[in-house]
């Protein structure tokens, strides 16, 4: 089939971007959306245009690296997968598609469609981890874990930190991945004993760097390519209030 | 080329207890006076950089990835193998040791070996611990699979995402030490060399991948976790960004490469559906646990499979293997599937692969069984083929998947360039000639979370410390080749792309060193890919420039190297005059098709010795000796 590409060229972060559209002659069904643009590029880079950037590498929807708006919604048109998990068959001949990168001020656009999301990693260093020095474990079945409450550690801690919840999101809020992280631990025995102090750290560290407020639209969880539940979002909500109650949130973590 | 393996003395049991009593220490006090340099942040890295970073030492850690969460490790679907024995099914350190022994096929090295299954048990409590989501049972204990070339439950899963669960755990400790200051991350940057002066590795030479920013990093010593080398294939499960360039420039620089001819390829992997394809996708060997292989008896025989009556289905591995059956290791499993393809029994459109079939299974154990085991597996199947594995078979065949061959390294992980160490797949130590399943994330956490974080201190501790910078001539010698070279790759202004090149070695590499090998095939390669990398000099066109963000660039970087180090897995391939586990010689098989090793010549791991562009590689060996795991032939039957 053939199909036409409205793709965001971006030089650099402070240059002006705009829209190029290029064809995408011959694509096949079977073709993923990234060997798509792949073979795009292939084409592009024979004409002497430097291809468009973009992000990815496994391929396989769980590095979380292909964050990309294709036609307005993160990760295409398809529900529950990431958009090199998208294949041409969602498309019909003559299609137009439009290609941006993930909008949001704390996503600065670097290249095309390639977007620094170090904010994600500086909300985990605020607290996302249970502190346990490496040779201190105590035997792993030491601690039996209901089998509800270890399922539902792993339905939050399925988030692979690609940021389209914040794409998606309408003031560019990163609480589902935060709240995602803080629920994969505090849902665990050994997560408690640092629970209220990650809940603090992790929502100041979230705020400090300029992502918006959930204010409940759920537009992320629509666009989560792991189907990851808001109702993570309250429970984090619960413990950032018992956070700030009891005067951990104030104090920080002091580290 | 000194080979000195340093294994400890006693018995086998003993060796890494009395070696880490035996060990020269650092003293917590003047751990932060040293700067270690960690390059990779998956399993192997990103362990070994937040355990240093916790003991004190002052650690750099690098990554090409934007983040330290993105690293190949994540995509490991299946299990991560420990002798627990928490099944109480007659598993234990010393079986561990010998299932992974006698499945590499007797190309390991025992103590290593050994060490790798007593840390097993740790990397499990380690794991829990930091809160990885692993599988359990309703009593809330831990539950257990089995996995191919074993015969007890062994293996710890979380769904079908084990690597994404230990990786995040992994990373999230790496953050907290980045957090306390005694890691510094270093992320979109890229090592494209190392720095050796007075023969000891004291830094690495990195690409900015966003200013383009060429720069030296000096350090007391170099850990490096970077991976392997599967995309040497073009088309390989691997993810994209996967390379050989760490490890390859560490060999220019003096590092031994061990046994690079010893590359896995995985049996179930979603075949290959047209022409343009980047990547290939793996199915998690654990499907092979409820999933039955098998294809038409009769060759040609195009009629869907649920057309085809049980009389009329070949179950190869069940018949040909009635102990192992689906469970095979993945050589043999692998090869199999190529026979059967190769005689016309192939299926799916293009009669590329073979059925992996979960009928039974769902019989037996219903539907939601097997999602709750499978299901994220599932779906992803069905997103790539628009296929429902529910309804109508798996389609399934081999890819390159993983590489047991890797930087040579000595019983503390130290390759033959002091104070350079290699981790994880980088290097070649545990597995052999054929790494069994749920073994790579066992082995990736034991080299970082247990071994190089105590080996090193051996090292540090009787080296010299600091006194290097960036000025010193040797790092400035270091820059200036680096970034020749990059503004050389952007000079040719050829007409032909990166990726053309890459797809073009890619299937020289697969057609004559591939799943099966022989002499002539592997001298014609050794004929055509000089050739090859010549005309990539002369004709690649890489648009753009140095100084900013430029994936072609970078990508054409690393299919140069790989154009060179495809030469020597061709060399190593050749002159293996065996067949060995995942290295299958034509001319070195059992009358019934199994690969026939040759002890008394080959014995042993061989290490290549670069000596210089345009000369052959030198051979050298590490003779491997087998005091508890007596050599045999292999029998899964």
């Amino acid at each position: 089939m053939n199909l036409t590409l409205h793709v965001w060229r971006q030089p650099s972060p402070r240059a002006k971007g705009d829209f190029r559209t290029y064809e995408a002659a011959g694509i096949s069904p079977t073709m993923s959306f990234l060997d798509m643009l792949d073979l795009v590029n292939e084409r592009i880079t024979q004409e002497g245009e430097e291809p468009i950037a973009f992000e990815h590498d496994c391929r396989e929807g769980i590095c979380g690296s292909c964050g990309m708006m294709i036609n307005g919604v993160a990760h295409g048109p398809q529900k529950l997968i990431t958009a090199c998990q998208l294949h041409m068959r969602s498309f019909s001949d003559g299609d137009e598609i439009w290609i941006e990168p993930f909008r949001a001020d704390s996503f600065p656009v670097m290249k095309d469609l390639v977007v620094d999301r170090a904010a994600l990693d500086r909300v985990i260093e605020a607290g996302g981890y249970i502190s346990v020095r490496t040779g201190s474990a105590p035997d792993a079945n030491a601690v039996p874990i209901p089998k509800p409450h270890a399922d539902r550690a792993f339905d939050a801690a399925a988030c692979i930190g690609c940021g389209a919840c914040v794409a998606a999101c309408p003031n560019a809020s990163a609480m589902l991945f935060t709240a995602a992280k803080a629920a994969h631990l505090s849902y665990l025995p050994q997560g408690q004993t640092e629970r209220y102090e990650r809940a603090a750290g992790m929502v100041t560290a979230h705020d400090e760097e300029g992502f918006g407020n959930c204010t409940n639209h759920g537009a992320c969880q629509e666009a989560c390519p792991k189907g990851i539940s808001v109702e993570y979002i309250s429970r984090l909500n619960r413990d950032f209030l018992r956070a700030s109650l009891s005067g951990i949130a104030a104090a920080g973590r002091g580290d | 080329m000194q080979l000195d393996a340093r294994i400890p003395s006693g018995p086998i049991e003993k060796k890494w207890e009395n070696h880490q009593f035996e060990m020269k220490l650092v003293n917590p006090a003047n751990k932060r006076k040293y700067t270690v340099i960690v390059v990779g942040t998956g399993l192997a890295g990103g362990a070994a950089a937040a355990t240093m970073g916790e003991l004190g030492y002052n650690v750099h850690c690098f990554t090409f990835h934007d983040s330290a969460r993105r690293a190949h490790s994540i995509a490991a679907q299946g299990g991560i193998n420990a002798a627990k024995n928490y099944q109480g099914d007659g598993d234990s350190i010393y079986r561990l040791f010998y299932d992974t022994v006698k499945g590499g096929d007797f190309r390991s090295r025992e103590a290593n070996v050994h060490r790798l299954a007593e840390l097993s048990l740790n990397i499990i409590d380690q794991a829990v611990a930091q809160g990885v989501p692993f599988a359990r049972e309703y009593g809330g204990l831990l539950a257990n699979r089995s996995f191919g070339g074993a015969q007890v439950s062994r293996t710890f899963y979380a769904r079908g995402q084990t690597g994404q669960q230990l990786l995040l755990g992994c990373y999230q400790a790496l953050e907290r030490q980045v957090s306390a200051g005694t890691v510094k991350l270093h992320t979109r940057k890229e090592m494209l060399d190392v720095i050796v002066i007075d023969g000891r590795a004291r830094g690495i030479v990195t690409r900015d991948l966003v200013s383009g920013r060429i720069e030296a990093h000096l350090a007391d010593a170099v850990v490096l976790g970077t991976g392997g080398y599967s995309n040497a294939f073009f088309l390989s499960t691997n993810a994209k960004g996967c390379n050989v360039t760490a490890t390859w420039r560490a060999a220019r620089r003096g590092a031994g490469f061990a046994n690079p001819c010893f590359t896995q390829i995985h049996p179930t992997c979603i075949p290959q559906s047209g022409e343009y394809q980047s990547k290939l996708t793996l199915m998690s060997e654990s499907l092979r646990n409820d999933g039955r292989i098998w294809v038409p008896a009769k060759a040609g025989d195009t009629r869907p499979a649920a057309a085809i009556p049980d009389s009329e289905r070949d179950y190869y591995l069940e018949r040909i293997y009635p102990s192992f059956g689906n469970l095979s290791p993945r050589d043999i499993a692998s090869r199999r599937a190529k026979e059967m393809v190769d005689a016309g029994h192939g299926v799916g459109e293009l009669r590329n692969g073979v059925y992996l079939d979960f009928r039974d299974a769902i019989q037996r154990l219903g539907r939601d069984a097997i999602s709750e085991r499978y299901g994220n597996l599932f779906q992803m199947y069905e997103k790539i083929t628009g296929e429902d594995p529910y309804a109508v078979p798996m389609r399934i065949y081999p890819a390159p998947h993983y590489t047991m061959g890797g930087l040579w390294v000595d019983y503390d992980l130290m390759t033959t360039v002091p104070g350079l160490f290699a981790i994880g797949e980088a290097n070649f130590s545990d597995h052999g000639a054929n790494r069994l399943g749920a073994s790579a994330l066992m082995q990736g956490l034991a080299d970082g979370y247990f071994i190089v974080p105590l080996t090193i201190g051996n090292y540090l501790a009787e080296s010299p410390r600091g006194g290097v910078d960036a000025e010193h001539p040797a790092a400035r010698d270091v820059v200036r080749e680096v970034t020749a070279r990059q503004e050389r790759l952007l000079a040719v202004q050829g007409n032909r792309t990166v990726d053309s090149f890459h797809m073009e070695l890619g299937r020289l590499m697969w057609d004559r060193c591939g799943m099966a090998r022989n002499e002539a095939g592997l001298k014609e390669a050794l004929e055509l890919i000089p050739e090859l990398r010549e005309r990539f000099w002369r004709e690649v066109r890489v648009p753009g420039s140095a100084a900013d963000l430029n994936q072609s660039l970078e990508k054409a970087g690393r299919v140069a190297d790989f154009l060179e180090f495809a030469e020597v897995m061709c060399w190593d391939a050749l002159t293996r005059d065996e067949s060995a586990g995942a290295h299958y010689r034509e001319e070195h098989t059992t009358e019934d098709g199994e690969a026939r090793r040759n002890d008394e010549l080959f014995a042993h791991a061989a290490v290549w010795e670069y000596r210089g562009d345009g000369e052959p590689p030198a051979r050298h060996r590490e003779e491997l000796n087998f005091e508890h795991v007596p050599l045999s032939q292999r029998s899964y039957k």
